[in-house]
């Protein structure tokens, strides 16, 4: 029960980019070709729940015992940094075309506050377990998921329409995901 | 440098003609997360400014000491520390600061905006440089998050920095403190920035 | 430009150096920030105390009460308050979970008899111009100098007494489940907050 109330606050009710605005800058800049974003989700999936995974157990048995809990960001950030590296490295053996398609946005992944914001978000659970801590990583990043596709399929159309010169680019975009979290703030309340 | 930077240009860019927000759109997250008030804009904004001013001058300091291929690592572990910093003085200092603004504290490190700036000038560029484009810059960013929490402070609840200007039970348009009005609040403000911006040049 | 050529060796010290100087660093400005970091919560709790108590003259922070709950992560905060020796109210730390997005903790301020004296909002994360008001004196006044037994802490619309913000029904029904554990708990515990020798 626990689990399905993390699964649906974190997919819907608290959208980690529509309404935590975590995240925003792969969400904005990704997002043209719905292609590259199921890509994008799928190594924020893969990155963000071993990030998560690492990140909690450093803290409660590292940091924590020893008092050095105010290294938290600097530990949280280096792992996921190396980590990056390391999907980077896998993904460029298993799949050049993924590799080709993502190389760019990869290193993105490292300043993208998504994951290290569910990170330290995780550690803030009630009555939290590493169980608990994992499956919460797992559950944002389907959410981040869910908003990138669904906002790449939107403006895929966009770009079909016919908009006024002044909103071109950057402020229909913007107020497409306005518009989007709006949608989503009809969620609230479900659980 | 092949041809010396003009200080001036070189100091102004980052408030207008590259705007980190409204232009770059760099440090988007903490831009909506924390700009429900002026105050709290405000708050973000010079905590940012600190981290990289900080980081552009050690990175322009010790730039030449770091090899070339642990050079993101090593900036990151620099400004991961700036932001530990910040993020003890807060909340010794100024809790109630630290309470608003939350998990956006730590997240400072992660604003492509500092490392942004870190690896694209301050690893390139003089000491002077680098503390003319951190302080434009930041200024930049600071007048942005400002702006837009002035903006949804003032439509959404009808007050700025917490000084209220209509009647406790008025109605105010909630939407623009709620998530979707961050969006909307900055598409409008992108639009104008880059109209006055437009007729200037 | 100069870049060093990198090698191996100057990598791995280029990245001991930084790493051992900001852990000093940050160790540094940790131990000088300690102190005011206690100090700042500390004066936080005693601002709260003394908005929801009646006038005392002990130290409740020192005095202070846990209480084992069953099911909740943190035990529960009790403050006594003794004037001239005589018992004048106790203030407990309410909790719930169920806000609009997460935790609410408040700490309502008892009199003897149970009477509230006065609420503050510790701690909540409600949508800010609609469960935020809860931290408002017109939410606020309905609760004072109303005793919890013929006022019952529930929304009006859930057949209680309280009247919830406009907007904010969830916000509003986390507060009453926190005050009424508050009130639970108080009453629990009234023959142990009440002797000044424990």
């Amino acid at each position: 029960m626990d689990y399905l109330v993390i699964l649906i606050a974190a997919v819907f009710v608290n959208n980690i980019v529509l309404s935590q605005f975590l995240g925003i800058c792969p969400f904005l800049g990704v997002s043209n070709r719905v292609s590259t974003s199921i890509g994008m989700s799928g190594a924020v999936l893969f990155v963000m729940t071993i990030a998560t995974t690492v990140t909690y157990l450093l803290h409660h048995y590292v940091l924590l015992p020893s008092g050095l809990e105010y290294l938290r960001t600097i530990t949280f950030i280096l792992v996921i940094a190396a980590l990056v590296q390391m999907v980077e490295i896998v993904l460029k053996k298993v799949s050049p075309p993924l590799y080709q398609a993502l190389g760019v946005f990869l290193p993105l992944i490292t300043t993208n506050c998504a994951v290290l914001g569910v990170a330290i978000l995780a550690l803030g659970l009630d009555n939290g377990s590493l169980l608990k801590a994992v499956f919460f990583a797992f559950a944002n990043s389907l959410g981040f998921g869910l908003a990138l596709i669904v906002f790449a399929s939107i403006r895929e159309f966009l770009e079909l329409a016919n908009i006024p010169e002044g909103m071109k680019g950057v402020p229909i975009n913007l107020l497409v995901a306005g518009l989007l979290s709006l949608a989503f703030l009809g969620f609230a309340g479900l659980v | 440098m092949a041809k010396p930077i003009d200080q001036q240009q070189n100091f102004f860019k980052g408030i207008v003609k590259e705007n980190p927000v409204f232009v770059m759109l760099l440090g988007m997250c903490p831009a909506l997360g924390v700009t429900s008030s002026a105050f709290n804009g405000l708050g973000m904004g010079v905590a940012t400014l600190f981290v990289l001013l900080m980081s552009n001058i050690v990175v322009s300091l010790v730039k030449s000491q770091i090899p070339n291929k642990v050079r993101i690592p090593a900036f990151i572990i620099i400004i991961a520390s700036f932001v530990t910093i910040v993020e003890m003085v807060l909340e010794a200092y100024i809790p109630f600061l630290y309470e608003q603004l939350g998990i956006f504290i730590p997240l400072i490190v992660v604003n492509c905006l500092i490392l942004g700036r870190a690896e694209a000038f301050a690893s390139k560029n003089t000491l002077k440089s680098s503390v003319l484009d951190a302080l434009g810059m930041g200024l930049g960013f600071v007048i942005a998050l400002t702006v837009l929490g002035a903006v949804r402070e003032v439509l959404g609840n009808g007050s700025i920095f917490d000084w209220k200007f209509v009647s406790e039970d008025a109605n105010t348009l909630i939407l623009f403190i709620l998530p979707p009005g961050a969006f909307i609040a900055l598409a409008y403000l992108a639009i104008l920035f880059n109209r006055l911006t437009l007729k200037t040049a | 430009m100069v870049r060093n050529e990198s090698t191996l060796l100057n990598m791995v010290l280029a990245l001991i150096v930084i790493t051992v100087v900001a852990g000093f660093s940050l160790g540094y400005v940790n131990d000088i920030t300690l102190e005011p970091k206690a100090k700042a919560k500390l004066a936080k709790k005693m601002t709260a105390l003394e908005r929801v108590l009646p006038d005392f003259d002990n130290r409740p922070v020192s005095e202070i009460l846990l209480v084992k709950v069953e099911g909740a992560k943190d035990s529960v905060e009790i403050y006594p308050a003794f004037k001239e020796g005589a018992f004048v109210g106790a203030a407990v730390v309410g909790a719930s979970e169920k806000g609009y997005s997460g935790l609410v903790k408040i700490m309502v301020g008892f009199e003897p008899d149970g009477t509230v004296h006065n609420i503050v909002v510790l701690e909540q994360k409600e949508t800010p111009g609609l469960g935020t008001k809860m931290k408002g004196e017109k939410f606020l006044r309905q609760f004072r100098d109303r005793h919890p037994a013929n006022f019952e802490l529930k929304v009006t619309k859930d057949g209680g007494e309280v009247d919830a913000l406009t907007g904010a029904t969830i916000s509003t029904r986390a507060f009453t489940e926190a005050a009424q554990m508050a009130y639970e708990e108080f009453v629990k515990n009234k023959e142990l907050i009440t002797t000044t020798d424990r």
